[in-house]
């Protein structure tokens, strides 16, 4: 039957289109021209988002299963298997891909949105050099191919590998423009936090393998039983090490504020629509594991809320587009951690969707502000750009209002999911969600208020230029708008539509649907309306307070919030500091002391021997003589004392 | 006499000489050490001679006779050695006007 075999091709082109525009744009980046860099750069991904449509719709084709709609079970095996990777006595691990519902959608996202990406990077990105211009779109389409091995990977090895590509094009990305220091310093920031987590992550693979002795997902999850509680807790803790520190949770987050170093669109698709999503991806596919880890659970929930309230903190006083919105993404991946530690997986994908909506519309809007006042990125010095950009200004909007989650729009269904599963679990969350959630309103509109409301507060040049962004730009921001409003229809809850839970049933064969204890309907009309209540008071008094602009007070309290709470300080203190102590040291003393002594010792030793030897043939007949000598001495006495 | 002395005469005249070929700068000088050791040597030889002829003049009346001989030829070496190192030195000084032969290092190339 030829229907699989082509299949198996179709989902091959997936990650292989993406990886060949990476070749050609990489390769021939002096010889192709702008336009054609830009059309290979986003053509690739646009292919790889309909074959994803298409293998979305056909799931139960892929192994060769009845033809039935996505919604429902898959017949057949959700694995392809595309040749052997690792062969080593009884630990096979294969090179093949699991595409099932999990998978599928986040293939939609990332192509999806990343194609969008695309379109606007080639307005953006516009001025760049040619040869600069596909080192872009080379590092952008290695980045997709990175993403797409990783939630395509059929086991942890191959999520690995597409983990660690991720990480290698953020630094890529993020150092662009590598003759600035700071730039790369923060390039070289990401990488190194990501690999601290990436030890967490490869330590677990290993205690899987010594446990299981295979890492492939169906594998894995269906000998669960030969694992003890205590492997479960380690292993569990470990993957989320790893998750902290690709998607920017306590303690592994400073690198992503950090990360606005690299251009807008890059920090919209890596770091708020798909690397960053990477971690929440994983948890939600090991969720067999992590169900029989409560205590990895609580852990991961406590974490997520207090990352997301100290970033929506941190967030209130950034003047930096780019920093709040950083800071947002940080907060929201919170949430995210906070629905996956109060067990609501699907919840925390359905946010993940959302998010990278209206985060990635919000990251183009404001690289589309940034175009306008010729790449000032401060707020203090904007305003009034409401007029001169309506595009810009209206999806913006659209985008707070999703965030901000007032319905009907998607931001609305996903943040309320999160914080109905928080409030089941554990009340104290859930005041810290709701807290959070009120603070993400109101720095959220202090920002739109600032920016674009009052007067233009910046220099005359500045004001000349100000211009709505070309089509290419605006095209994404409005399909991103779009998908603000609607995508929370997939998941509407019990309370407004019977059977309106589409995602859920959806993922129900990879993510089981939790029948356990379920709040009633009144409880959760108080609980949206209390939402709703404390959104909008939020969005009136960041109103009220930043509608015509003055300067902000600069309190102690507020200065240490300017200052991210000083973490950064923090962590320089104790553990860059030492660490440089330490190789200074050890530089000194067995580096410089112990190594570098012993050569020069060599070089000073062949030195001395030489010099001495030369006398052999120092053309003097004296030392000859002497030689002669002293020969016939020792002659003598070898003769007539050591010979007998 | 007891050889010994001869022995140790001999002997100190041998490192006397060697001493000053290694130290004199003078190539004269450096030759009359060198005559020095071969009479050093002939001395011994001739001690030795005459110890061998003391010990067995009883049953060979030439007993001990080698030595003498071949004080003989060394004689006869030295000779034709002084006549050539010294025509050598000659040269030398004609060449470099110096007799100092911590200037002959020409063998270093």
């Amino acid at each position: 039957m030829d229907e699989p075999a082509n299949m198996k091709n179709l989902i091959l082109l997936i990650p292989l289109l993406p990886f060949l525009g990476f070749l050609i744009n990489g390769l021939l980046r002096r010889q192709l021209s702008k336009g054609l860099i830009g059309v290979i750069g986003s053509g690739t991904v646009l292919a790889s988002f309909i074959i994803s449509l298409y293998a979305f719709f056909n799931l139960d084709a892929i192994g060769g299963g009845t033809a039935i709609s996505p919604s429902a079970r898959i017949v057949g095996n959700p694995v392809l298997h595309y040749f052997d990777f690792i062969n080593v006595g009884d630990l096979k691990i294969p090179f093949a891909f699991q595409v099932d519902q999990l998978s599928s959608l986040f293939l939609l996202i990332i192509t999806g949105v990343g194609f969008l990406i695309h379109l606007y990077s080639t307005a953006y990105m516009h001025e760049e050099k040619r040869e600069h211009f596909g080192r872009y779109f080379a590092y952008l389409n290695l980045f997709v191919f990175s993403m797409l091995l990783l939630v395509m990977g059929a086991n942890y090895v191959i999520m690995f590998i597409g983990w660690e590509g991720v990480g290698l094009c953020s630094y890529l990305l993020i150092g662009y423009w590598f003759k600035n220091i700071d730039y790369t310093k923060a390039a070289k920031k990401a990488f190194v936090m990501n690999r601290i987590g990436d030890l967490g992550f490869l330590l677990a693979i290993f205690w899987i393998i010594s446990k299981v002795h295979t890492t492939n997902f169906t594998d894995v999850f269906s000998h669960l039983s030969s694992f003890s509680t205590k492997d479960l807790i380690g292993i569990t803790l470990l993957l989320f090490l790893g998750a902290t520190g690709k998607s920017a949770q306590i303690p592994l987050y400073t690198w992503l504020p950090d990360a606005m170093a690299g251009p807008t669109p890059v920090s919209a698709l890596i770091h708020a629509a798909t690397m960053v999503t990477a971690g929440i991806y994983m948890i939600a596919r090991s969720n067999a594991l992590y169900s029989l880890a409560p205590i990895t659970l609580n852990v991961v929930a406590i974490i997520g809320a207090a990352t997301a309230l100290l970033a929506a903190t941190i967030a209130l006083r950034q003047n930096d587009i780019k920093k709040v919105l950083a800071y947002s993404t940080v907060s929201q991946l919170g949430y995210m951690f906070l629905a996956l530690g109060t067990g609501a997986y699907v919840a925390a994908v359905f946010h993940v969707m959302t998010h990278a909506f209206f985060k990635a519309l919000l990251f183009l809007g404001s690289g589309s502000v940034i175009h306008a006042v010729s790449g000032n990125q401060d707020i203090r010095t904007m305003g009034g750009l409401r007029k001169a950009l309506p595009v810009t200004h209206t999806t913006f909007l659209i985008g707070c209002l999703a965030i901000a989650g007032i319905a009907p729009l998607s931001g609305f269904f996903s943040k309320d999911a999160i914080l109905l599963s928080a409030f089941e679990h554990n009340k104290v969350l859930w005041v810290i969600g709701l807290l959070t959630a009120g603070l993400t309103v109101f720095y959220m509109f202090r920002l739109l208020f600032i920016t674009f409301n009052g007067t233009f507060r910046g220099t005359e040049e500045q004001r000349h230029h100000i211009h709505e962004s070309p089509a290419a730009m605006t095209i994404p921001l409005i399909v991103l708008a779009v998908l603000s409003i609607v995508g929370g229809f997939v998941n509407v809850p019990g309370v407004f539509m019977h059977g309106g839970e589409k995602l859920t049933a959806f993922l129900s064969p990879v993510i089981p649907v939790n029948e356990g204890a379920v709040v009633s309907h009144s409880t959760e009309w108080m609980l949206m309306g209390l939402t709703t209540a404390v959104a909008l008071i939020a969005i009136v008094i960041a109103w009220s307070r930043y509608r015509k602009y003055k300067e902000e007070k600069e309190t102690p309290f507020a200065r240490t919030l300017e200052n991210k709470w000083y973490v950064d300080e923090l962590y320089d203190a104790i553990v860059v500091k030492p660490l440089n102590g330490l190789g200074k040291g050890v530089n000194t003393f067995i580096e410089r002391g112990t190594i570098d002594a012993m050569v020069n010792g060599v070089g000073r030793l062949v030195n001395y021997g030489s010099r001495q030897l030369r006398w052999l043939q120092s053309g003097q007949v004296g030392a000859y003589v002497l030689l002669m000598v002293i020969s016939m001495v020792l002659l003598f006495i070898v003769q007539f004392f050591l010979r007998k | 006499m007891d050889i010994k002395y001869y022995i140790f005469l001999a002997v100190a005249l041998f490192v006397i000489g060697i001493v000053g070929v290694l130290t004199r700068r003078n190539a004269i000088i450096i030759f009359m050490c060198i005559e020095l050791m071969l009479n050093a040597t002939n001395l011994l030889l001739v001690a030795f001679s005459k110890m061998h002829y003391l010990a067995g003049k009883a049953t060979n009346a030439n007993a001990g006779i080698d030595g003498q001989l071949f004080v003989f030829f060394i004689m006869v070496v030295a000779a034709a050695e002084v006549s050539v190192g010294l025509a050598i030195i000659v040269m030398l000084y004609r060449n470099t006007h110096s007799v100092d032969v911590n200037f002959l290092n020409r063998l270093k190339h």
